[in-house]
């Protein structure tokens, strides 16, 4: 049983999973272009490529906006969450093993105790998210139970991805949640706050074009 | 027909030495000319807050506190707004009306010049006044004076109902209408705007708000059968009394005809049209996409597109071609039939067309010099002031009227045979 | 976990959204709403709404919420939670009294001052937001009384003090006759046909500030400028119609704006010290008519200024020696970037300058702007206490010697007045034409 639940999540599910991820993502930002086409059609005759760039350049680079150096926490973790939320899943020994056994394509690895260090962080930064969603009172005012959902949906395919590497009590369970769980994530990330992973450039771009081109002042 | 009383002997006429003026007067305010070139006119200050208007050299004899809008009139008479000891009129070649006014503004003249109007208040009471004489009727407000072509009826948009300040839901049940001669239409609206008479004089029309949000034309007071999210100003048809005015509907402006679309074509801005002559054509300046401005003819756009703007319209005679004024990065331009004359300009003023329709003629400016180009061909005089070129009736000679930047300061009328010019 | 909305949907009274609300029924106002999120939602509100992580980077942006105790309802992704996000997940479905508070909120708890985009990671825009709330308030008539009859203004004369076409232009004669005491050759040119600039203003300044456009006369006078002022309607360049969610209005008052100075055929608009007026006519109302940019060069009296002293066009008298620092206001600043210029004009017209902090793209509004102040006197005590934030700004500037506030900006101005009185900061406030009007040589310069 638990042998065709694994089949099924890192075969057929997985697929699903990535086409969800990947089609949604693709649909949700054609879908919004069309609108934009359609409803904002203004907008798109402000857009510049240099102060789009400009603009991102600046909320990319770690304390590059004013606010970041007003709340230093919040912008070291953040941006380590980020980091690692990225390169753990992509640049994991683990995962790149069963690439390669399924394809025979691989790329370097992380040493696994830096992918261990990282993925704790990923779970820290969501326990400082949670944290600052209850105990900051603006924050918690803005919070719904989605937001809480969200972070669980980060924080459990982690937690469960190092129970199994640790080969702790249960871990083949631990494996399938893991599975399971991080391909949720996938397949919620178009449809969800999540999505402004896929929205920031365009936002940000945006905005820094308005500011840039037309109102010649910076957004940062 | 006057123009053709009017002197078109080839040639050069100089007719008032302006910048002589400047040394005899204590200010010489900006000179208007007549339409026919004959006359230069300006107000002068020709002693401490005593302002008189100097005529081809020659001044007024009457003096008053303070002068201005000096305009000639189609007939070539100079009319201008004249106070003493804050008692406003219309004076009219250095005779004022009799009838003094508290204030007196926004003067029109009718079609041949015969008539001159204005909108008057006399202590905080507004209405309309014709060649001195005022409506019967007066009203708290008045805004947008409007003549007939013959002159024998004004109109303006009045406040009919009163409000105190601040009352929003009363202002909310219509207090405006317009008054024609005087006499209100019978339905009140929050807003109109834009009165036009029929070419007739008959009929009124105006671009009118119905509610917060429904925006409508009203012909004689009576409201399209349609309303819109917004709508600009109404023409009549030259001869079969219909009107049209560009309409806004899904966000999108369509021209419509008594209340129906004639346009299907949408347009993302329409406004300015205008019929030829016989009515057959209507032009209009649209923007068929952000930021692209163009002309349609019979809502056919041009391919031609500025990107700041469209402007001064203008329709020859013969209702077959069509000019205007286009300006694409702060550079202006004539643009004819769909295509654009060569040179870029720091300013283009309305196009004119000959009688005959085949020629055309506009001010421009380069550099702080103003001169004329005919068919796209600039004319080798420049000037310091200038004013827009006159086609004789014939189509076969141009009148320019401007003030030459050379030496002199004069202000000369020349007259070019055109063939000699194209 | 879910917060659930204020249960106290107590709202400031306002005749005229009482009024509105009175006539209003639930289902017209799901009605409204469902139409407005068809036809006018698009990608930007989509994007806005669902990208929000409710992080509430945004709140120490705001001053309304720095000013209330950092009170979580002021926060400006707040503002959208307690207005647009109900009005969306229940597709209208809101009641009368929610919609009351969703107005006091978008009309008076946020200045459109753009300060929380440059605080959002995302860059969201919460002004958009704000007046696309105030759009639906526009369409159900729910709109407070004071900026309604504004906007009534603006539609019945196109110009928003109801001033009538004759005081207009006796206005501007009255003041030429002002200024011809001091310099008796100084004009007011009206209806110059192809003068370079024409100057336009905003409706309270033959109101209530005449002598700012007699200053105005004797700097461009001084200056040699050839310019002009339109003796019709178009002479206003204000806008709060833009505001109120009337855009069909704000268009109409942008077109006629520009179509005046078209008509007179001058080469660009320079425009007096006003900020929301900039907005509108620089990348508001202009867009709503098709144009991209403003047809005509539009320049505003900050970057006039400098031009005129940067050529060389102005001379001074004197400087001005009294201790002083600058409000950027936001609609010039975030809005147009002329802090530098600013700057520039004050340090060549004054001996002490001292800068507020924050300062540039990251100053302060002056919590007057965005129509907040044209909501009028039930909400006046709301607003200034709203802004005790700048008041601290202000004494800390004033600590360091400052005396006297430029802000070159007339809602800044109203607004400033009023925190200085209401906190006893006992500061001046000028605009920069004060200053330059104080100091230049006024007589004729030969150009």
């Amino acid at each position: 049983m638990m042998h065709e639940l694994y089949g099924f999540l890192r075969g057929p599910m997985l697929w699903v999973a990535l086409l969800v991820f990947f089609g949604g993502s693709g649909y949700r930002v054609a879908a919004m272009w069309r609108l934009a086409r359609k409803k904002d059609a203004v907008i798109f005759n402000y857009s510049s490529g240099y102060y789009a760039l400009r603009s991102i350049f600046h909320w990319l680079l770690p304390f590059g906006s004013r606010n970041m150096r007003n709340h230093p926490v919040m912008t070291v973790v953040a941006f380590v969450f980020h980091i690692c939320l990225f390169l753990v899943p992509l640049f994991l020994s683990a995962h790149i093993i069963l690439i390669k056994e399924s394809w025979n394509v691989s790329w370097p690895w992380l040493p696994d105790h830096a992918a261990d260090a990282m993925t704790w962080m990923v779970v820290a930064g969501c326990g400082f998210f949670a944290a600052r969603r209850i105990i900051q009172p603006d924050v918690r005012y803005l919070t719904s139970t989605s937001d809480y959902l969200i972070l669980a949906a980060i924080a459990v395919p982690f937690v469960s991805g190092t129970w199994a590497f640790h080969q702790w009590p249960a871990f083949p369970a631990a494996t399938l949640v893991h599975m399971a769980s991080a391909e949720i994530l996938l397949m919620i990330i178009p449809f969800t706050r999540l999505s402004h992973m896929l929205f920031f450039p365009f936002t940000r771009g945006y905005m820094g074009s308005e500011f840039g081109a037309v109102r010649k002042a910076r957004d940062w | 027909m006057e123009h053709r009383q009017w002197d078109w002997d080839i040639g050069k006429k100089k007719i008032a030495d302006f910048h002589q003026w400047r040394d005899l007067y204590k200010q010489v305010q900006e000179p208007v000319v007549s339409p026919d070139g004959e006359t230069l006119a300006a107000v002068v200050e020709v002693e401490d807050m005593v302002f008189s208007v100097c005529e081809n050299g020659k001044l007024w004899e009457n003096t008053f506190d303070r002068i201005w809008y000096p305009r000639f009139g189609p007939n070539s008479r100079l009319a201008a707004l004249v106070s003493t000891e804050a008692a406003w009129t219309v004076a009219t070649a250095d005779c004022p009306w009799e009838a003094v006014f508290d204030f007196v503004w926004d003067p029109r003249f009718s079609a041949c010049g015969g008539h001159i109007s204005a909108a008057a208040q006399n202590e905080g009471q507004y209405n309309a006044v014709t060649d001195g004489v005022a409506w019967n009727a007066s009203y708290p407000s008045l805004s947008g004076l409007a003549m007939a072509n013959d002159g024998t009826k004004t109109a303006a948009v009045v406040q009919t109902v009163p409000f105190n300040s601040g009352d929003i839901f009363q202002f909310q049940e219509g207090c405006y209408s317009a008054a024609v001669n005087g006499k209100p239409w019978e339905h009140n609206f929050l807003n109109l705007w834009e009165l036009n008479f029929s070419p007739d004089g008959r009929s009124l029309a105006a671009e009118a708000r119905t509610t917060l949000y429904d925006y409508t034309i009203v012909v004689d007071g009576m409201p399209w059968p349609a309303s819109f999210e917004s709508v600009w100003k109404p023409v009549f048809h030259p001869a079969d009394g219909s009107v049209t005015a560009p309409v806004r509907k899904s966000g999108k402006w369509f021209l419509a005809k008594n209340g129906a679309i004639i346009w299907e074509k949408p347009f993302l801005q329409l406004w300015h049209h205008q019929y030829s002559r016989d009515g057959r054509c209507i032009a209009a300046i649209v923007a068929p996409a952000f930021g692209k401005w163009t002309v349609a003819v019979d809502s056919r756009p041009w391919s031609l597109h500025f990107s700041d703007l469209v402007t001064d319209l203008a329709i020859s005679p013969d209702g077959n071609r069509v000019a205007c004024v286009g300006c694409t990065d702060g550079r202006w331009a004539v643009a004819v039939d769909n295509r654009c004359w060569n040179d870029r300009f720091d300013m283009v003023w309305q196009p004119v067309f000959s009688p005959d329709s085949r020629h055309v003629a506009a001010k421009v400016e380069k550099q702080g010099r103003f001169f004329i180009l005919v068919n796209g061909r600039p004319l080798k005089q420049t000037f310091s002031e200038l004013w827009d070129p006159v086609f004789s009736p014939d189509s076969t000679r141009l009148m320019v009227r401007g003030i030459e930047d050379q030496n002199s300061g004069h202000y000369c009328r020349y007259v070019f045979q055109l063939s000699d010019l194209v | 976990m879910t917060k659930s909305l204020p249960t106290d949907l107590a709202v400031i009274p306002d005749k005229g959204v009482d009024g509105a609300a009175a006539r209003l029924t639930p289902e017209r106002v799901a009605r409204v709403i469902q139409i407005l999120l068809a036809e006018e939602g698009g990608a930007r509100l989509k994007v806005y709404t669902e990208t929000c992580v409710h992080c509430g980077l945004c709140s120490e942006a705001c001053h309304f919420y720095l000013s209330n105790d950092k009170d979580p309802r002021f926060a400006p992704a707040a503002k959208v939670k307690q207005t647009l996000d109900p009005m969306i997940r229940k597709n209208g479905r809101v009641s009368v009294d929610f919609m009351k508070k969703a107005c006091e909120i978008a009309f008076t708890e946020c200045n459109l001052c753009r300060r929380c985009v440059m605080y959002c990671p995302f860059g969201i825009d919460i002004s958009y937001l704000m007046l696309f709330v105030r759009r639906i308030c526009h369409r159900l008539g729910m709109v407070p009384q004071y900026i309604q009859d504004t906007a009534h203004s603006h539609s019945a004369t196109l110009n928003q003090m109801w001033v009538k076409e004759d005081e207009w232009i006796d206005t501007l004669q009255w003041q030429e006759d002002e200024a011809r005491d001091e310099i008796p050759d100084l004009r007011i040119p009206l209806e110059k046909q192809g003068a370079d600039v024409m100057y336009s203003v905003i409706g309270p300044e033959p109101k209530f500030r005449a002598q700012l456009i007699y200053q105005a006369a004797v700097i461009m006078h001084a200056a040699g400028v050839d310019w002009t002022m339109p003796a019709t309607p178009g002479w206003d360049n204000s806008d709060m119609c833009m505001y109120t969610g009337d855009s069909e209005m704000m268009a109409r008052l942008k077109k006629v704006h520009f179509e005046t100075a078209m008509r007179l055929k001058t080469k660009r608009i320079v425009m007096g010290e006003c900020g929301h007026a900039f907005r509108s006519v620089y990348d508001v109302g202009n867009r709503h008519l098709g144009w991209k940019m403003p047809p005509l060069p539009m320049v505003h009296a900050i970057e006039f200024y400098y031009e005129l002293f940067r050529d060389g066009k102005l001379s001074l008298a004197k400087k001005y020696d009294v201790p002083l620092t600058l409000h950027d206001p936001c609609n010039v600043v975030r809005g147009r970037g002329l802090h530098e210029m600013a700057r520039f004009v004050i340090h060549k017209t004054c001996t002490t300058f001292i800068e507020m902090h924050p300062n540039r793209e990251h100053n302060y509004c002056c919590g007057a702007g965005g129509g907040v102040i044209n909501c009028g006197p039930p909400y006046a005590k709301k607003r200034v206490e709203g802004n005790r934030v700048k008041a601290d700004q202000l004494a800390a500037a004033k600590a360091k010697g400052a005396r006297v506030i430029i802000a070159p900006c007339h809602n800044c101005h109203g607004g400033l007045e009023d925190i200085v009185k209401y906190y006893e900061l006992d500061m001046e406030i000028k605009f920069l034409g004060d200053i330059i009007y104080e100091c230049i040589e006024k007589g004729e310069v030969d150009s």
